[in-house]
């Protein structure tokens, strides 16, 4: 599944996409990010169950500016939690 | 109620219990309370069937209301809260929702709720909720493959219709069908903000526009925004809407008209989508509890 987490507001499009067929709920991610935007909770939406990354109910709506400290407006863009995930599982859409 | 001091935000609240349909000679009741932000609803289902089912305001006070509706959709039924073995909580409110037995998102009963009402062949889900806007991607069986979820803003939920529908004092309810009253679609407000929009709104009345044309105005906008948010996570067809929203035919048949695509026509209640997928999953759940499966 890819779950989008973020909003759209009047000044762009900000998303975390996490693939959690990708996702092994290690989370390293978690530790990776500077800012505590990422969390791990239980998967909700398989009845067996299981850990997956997510960003926090808190940061939803304000990522734009906790991951803004990651994201050089020039130079080569180094994401922790991107770095963090051996499966490749999260993308930014901004 | 006078003209002046009519409301006309507030939707009817309803319940309804399928007249051909016995509780005493099936094996597995449950039960889906879905606690939106703005509308509290319950589902009972015997064994997978719709059963009955309420729907009415979230007041402040989201437990007291989860009991209210759940008693609500029990009414007529002879059946108590007690003898309903699983209840399944979703919705914002869910984890105040004192008699159920678990909680699931409310991404995940929609798209089971949908499937359920629209059949196998959906493959993307629009809920519109009163202060969110949720764009789900599912397979045959239901199981969602890709969401999106916008709660930042009120902007293209059903709340922004409200408060819509009191500026230009058409009860809510016809506010769709005032919308699509226009002989061309004016150019949309603006559509990253409800207040904005309820301003740009206020100044094109004073204008002169027939209020007519400004429910078009603000419909648009609305539109817009719910198809931007569909195109990130993409759209396939069958297409469905559900939530309260998609009781109104100006954002339905706005939406037909600039996705290309009809959405289908729901056999139930769409608003009801959410607390059935949660009835759903409570059956599963039971099923799996007492070893049926």
């Amino acid at each position: 599944m890819q779950a989008h987490y973020g909003y759209k507001d009047g000044s762009g499009d900000y998303f975390i996409i996490i693939d959690t067929d990708k996702c092994n709920g290690c989370g390293k991610c978690v530790n990776a990010c500077p800012y505590g935007v990422l969390e791990l909770i239980e998967d909700e939406f398989d009845i067996e169950g299981g850990l997956m990354a997510a960003v926090t109910e808190e940061q939803r709506k304000k990522i734009k500016y906790s991951c803004g400290p990651c994201k050089p407006v020039s130079g080569e863009r180094r994401l922790p939690c991107v770095l963090a995930c051996e499966p490749k599982a999260i993308t930014h859409s901004w | 109620m006078s003209e002046k001091s009519r409301e006309f935000w507030r939707w009817r609240e309803y319940r309804y219990t399928m007249p051909d349909m016995d509780w005493h000679d099936t094996k597995v009741v449950t039960a889906g309370v879905d606690i939106g932000s703005v509308g509290s609803k319950a589902v009972v289902m015997l064994d997978g069937e719709l059963y009955s089912f309420a729907a009415m305001r979230t007041g402040g006070e989201s437990e007291e209301t989860a009991i209210k509706v759940m008693n609500w959709a029990l009414e007529e039924t002879e059946l108590k809260t007690e003898n309903v073995p699983y209840v399944v909580g979703t919705g914002y409110g869910r984890v105040n929702v004192p008699f159920a037995k678990r909680t699931i998102t409310e991404i995940a009963c929609h798209a089971r709720g949908a499937h359920y009402i629209y059949g196998p062949t959906v493959r993307t889900v629009l809920d519109i909720g009163g202060q969110d806007c949720k764009a789900i991607r599912c397979d045959e069986k239901g199981k969602v493959m890709s969401f999106l979820m916008n709660d930042k803003c009120a902007a293209g939920t059903g709340r922004g219709l409200e408060v819509f529908a009191d500026l230009i004092r058409v009860p809510i309810e016809e506010l769709g069908k005032t919308s699509l009253d226009v002989e061309d679609e004016p150019p949309p407000v603006s559509n990253t903000c409800v207040i904005f929009a309820k301003a740009e709104s206020l100044a094109l009345l004073r204008q002169g526009l027939s209020r007519e044309k400004v429910a078009a105005a603000y419909h648009l906008a609305m539109v817009n925004r719910i198809i931007d948010l569909l195109t990130r996570v993409g759209i396939e067809k069958d297409f469905v809407v559900t939530g309260g929203v998609a009781k109104n035919t100006g954002i339905v048949s706005r939406l037909e008209r600039n996705l290309g695509i009809k959405p289908l026509e729901p056999k139930l209640d769409p608003i009801l989508a959410g607390a059935m997928g949660a009835a759903l999953f409570a059956k599963a759940l039971y099923e799996k509890e007492i070893g049926l499966r």
